[in-house]
């Protein structure tokens, strides 16, 4: 069985980008490109668990492309770690992309291809065993997001988006330039066989710190946090959560990975790790408290966030390897929940600012459990998995000695608690502003003439989009007497699909909550992985 | 020598024109630090060794293949950024924040043309 699956795993990288491929070949039907890239994602999905069950019990898969001989060939590597970061990006790419069907963004002919492609590059990245090959496949990673920025960035602001390349551009040159780096102190770019070259090399140290450096711009971690904000906010929603589960994690398992195989868990540097992602968890939670809308309120929260992640390897404990690696995986579901459901209400109401929406706690039920669910997942309150994860991470902090990291992380989880608190009352309690039946359909007109934010609409066009809504509504509720007539503006409505796909991440969080003891175990085996690197090392070299 | 003295002045020339305002610097600054990455690769095998391993070539001093890969690989990618990077810049409406601050609408001046297309 491992045998085969092993032959199987460069078909995680390659058989999106094929299947992304032939979906560009077919402009004109949308529901085939939409149905075959569910099914391509849906089988990607189970190849991930599939994965995890092979390797729970720590075995390493490993594959050498064109079995070549170990050290020579490009290896494609599956230890459980690897398996967990890809079941949960899979399941991120699948809600999505649902959510992108039901918001109508998948009609536009390439986004299915951009999808996929990326989900390869993803996998791609997470599966191989070579630095080198690691950045070709971020840079594939990267390719079909500059597209999904483009397409689907509706504000007319591309300023995000070309700050999002360039900064990306400079981050993967930077990689280029360590691998570079790296090769010519080591004259190999194996991940195995740089198994702990940086403790005995101080050279190697350096060329893989420029690497460390360059994948940090890329998790956004504090002092390079700075674009996340700029760039996140100017796209779609489905396409910000997939971004926050793919892109900045992806970049986070790579710190995680280099750091355990290059750098054997070095305790040397530690203390800068810790240093770096405290402050990155207090400037990202001070960071949301000014921001005006939802989402730019979330986007610095996953900054904070990401800080609470790399304690895990800023400890490189048993424990702390553990409660990050839990923490990881409970934060992509968590979070991407949390930008599709804001998302939904945006897209229904026309803003994601928090003084021009209000009231939706009776207005949309769905909405309002999938957020409040997500939310007090975020700030760690019990039942819910974020409270597994900020509780093992706090005492994985006192168990190494480390209690400031551990004081820092409670008080900036209460601010994060605070935070969301402002988007409770702003969005949720209080009423709708009147101007909002207008401003909805006013969105609505834009994106049907492919306006942008600042142009001028025609006035006509939305009172009879105002005039058409209520009818749609009207009809859809004809019979029920008068019961809705005090819920104005009537017409305006979340549909169901578009807030299911919150609701089943929401349902995951509640799940990994209650039943933690499963994922846990399953981070403790990974974990292990990491701190001992040798079944990596064997099953990629041999002997 | 002169190759590192070629990847420095690359790289401080491709960073100035990346810090400098305008899509198209930005544009020709990652240009030559794409370059400089790829001297930095080519130089990481070692450049003494420069033989072809075929056509009767001396094998102990041939080149080393892996850094020509690498830096084949990476001259594609970075020429398909560069593009889109290009296309960033064409396709723009009047929202190009990295051009000079001093052409806001207010600015335009008395003939009220729009100097940005």
């Amino acid at each position: 069985m491992t045998d085969v699956v092993s032959l199987l795993l460069p078909m995680f990288a390659g058989a999106p980008l094929v299947v992304g491929g032939i979906l560009l070949a077919l402009p004109r039907q949308h529901t085939l490109r939409s149905v075959l890239g569910m099914v391509s994602l849906l089988a990607m999905l189970a190849g991930a668990v599939l994965l995890v069950v092979l390797t729970a019990d720590g075995t390493v898969i490993a594959h050498q492309v064109a079995l070549w001989p170990g050290g020579i060939s490009i290896p494609f590597v599956a230890d459980l770690f690897a398996s967990l970061v890809l079941t949960v990006t899979s399941i991120l790419a699948v809600v999505s992309f649902q959510y992108m069907i039901a918001s109508r963004e998948a009609r536009s002919p390439s986004i299915a291809s951009f999808v996929l492609i990326l989900a390869g590059g993803v996998a791609g990245a997470l599966l191989t065993g070579d630095l080198f090959n690691l950045f070709v496949f971020i840079e594939v990673m990267l390719l079909p997001s500059y597209g999904l920025l483009l397409v689907l960035s509706r504000q007319g602001d591309l300023g995000g988006a070309r700050l999002y390349v360039t900064v990306n551009l400079l981050a993967s040159t930077l990689f280029l330039g360590g691998v570079g780096l790296i090769y010519a102190v080591e004259g190999t770019v194996n991940l195995a066989e740089l198994a702990g070259a940086a403790v005995d090399n101080p050279a190697t140290a350096v060329a893989a710190a420029v690497c460390l450096g360059a994948i940090a711009v890329k998790a956004a971690v504090f002092p390079v946090h700075g674009w996340l904000a700029r760039t996140y906010v100017v796209t779609s929603p489905a396409v910000t959560a997939l971004f926050s589960g793919l892109h900045t994690k992806v970049a986070i398992y790579v710190i995680y990975r280099i750091y355990a195989v290059v750098f054997d868990g070095d305790a040397t540097w530690l203390v800068i790790a810790l240093v770096i992602t405290s402050l990155t968890m207090v400037i990202g939670v001070f960071g949301a408290m000014g921001e005006p809308t939802m989402r730019s309120i979330l986007v610095f929260h996953m900054v904070s966030q990401i800080g609470y992640i790399l304690v895990g390897v800023g400890l490189f404990t048993q424990l702390g390897l553990t409660a990050g690696i839990f923490y990881l995986l409970h934060h992509m579901i968590v979070k991407a929940s949390l930008f599709l459901s804001t998302g939904a209400l945006e897209q229904t109401y026309g803003s994601g600012r928090l003084d021009q929406l209000g009231g939706m706690r009776t207005r949309e039920p769905l909405i309002t459990a999938a957020f409040v669910i997500a939310a007090l997942s975020l700030a760690g309150l019990p039942p819910f998995s974020g409270f597994v994860a900020k509780f093992s991470l706090i005492l994985a902090t006192i168990d190494a000695g480390q209690v400031i990291v551990g004081i820092v992380a409670i008080a900036v989880s209460l601010f994060t608690l605070l935070s969301m608190l402002k988007i409770w009352a702003a969005v949720f309690n209080g009423k709708l502003p009147q101007d909002s039946e207008r401003r909805a359909a006013e969105a609505r007109v834009r994106e049907t003439a492919g306006l942008l934010d600042d142009e001028p609409v025609d006035a006509g066009a939305v009172d009879a989009e105002i005039q058409a809504a209520r009818e749609r509504h009207d009809t859809g509720h004809a019979g029920e007497g008068d019961d809705h007539a005090h819920d104005h503006p009537h017409g305006l409505r979340v549909p169901l699909r578009l807030a299911l796909p919150a609701l089943q991440l929401a349902v995951i969080t509640v799940c990994l909550g209650v039943g933690a003891e499963f994922l846990l175990g399953l981070s403790e085996q990974a974990a292990a992985g990491l701190i001992d690197t040798t079944d990596y090392v064997v099953a990629v070299i041999g002997q | 020598m002169s190759l590192a003295l070629t990847i420095g002045l690359l790289m401080g020339a491709g960073i100035y024109l990346v810090l400098q305002r305008g899509m198209m610097r930005i544009i020709f600054g990652f240009i030559l630090v794409t370059h400089a990455i790829n001297l930095l690769l080519i130089a990481s095998g070692g450049v003494a060794r420069r033989d072809a391993p075929f056509f009767g070539g001396d094998t102990s001093q041939a080149a080393d293949p892996l850094p020509q890969a690498f830096v084949l690989t990476a001259i594609v990618i970075a020429f398909s950024i560069t593009v889109v990077m290009a296309t960033f810049a064409a396709i723009g409406r009047r929202d190009d924040d990295t051009e000079p601050d001093s052409l806001t609408p207010a600015d335009l001046g008395d003939e009220g043309q729009e100097v940005r297309s």
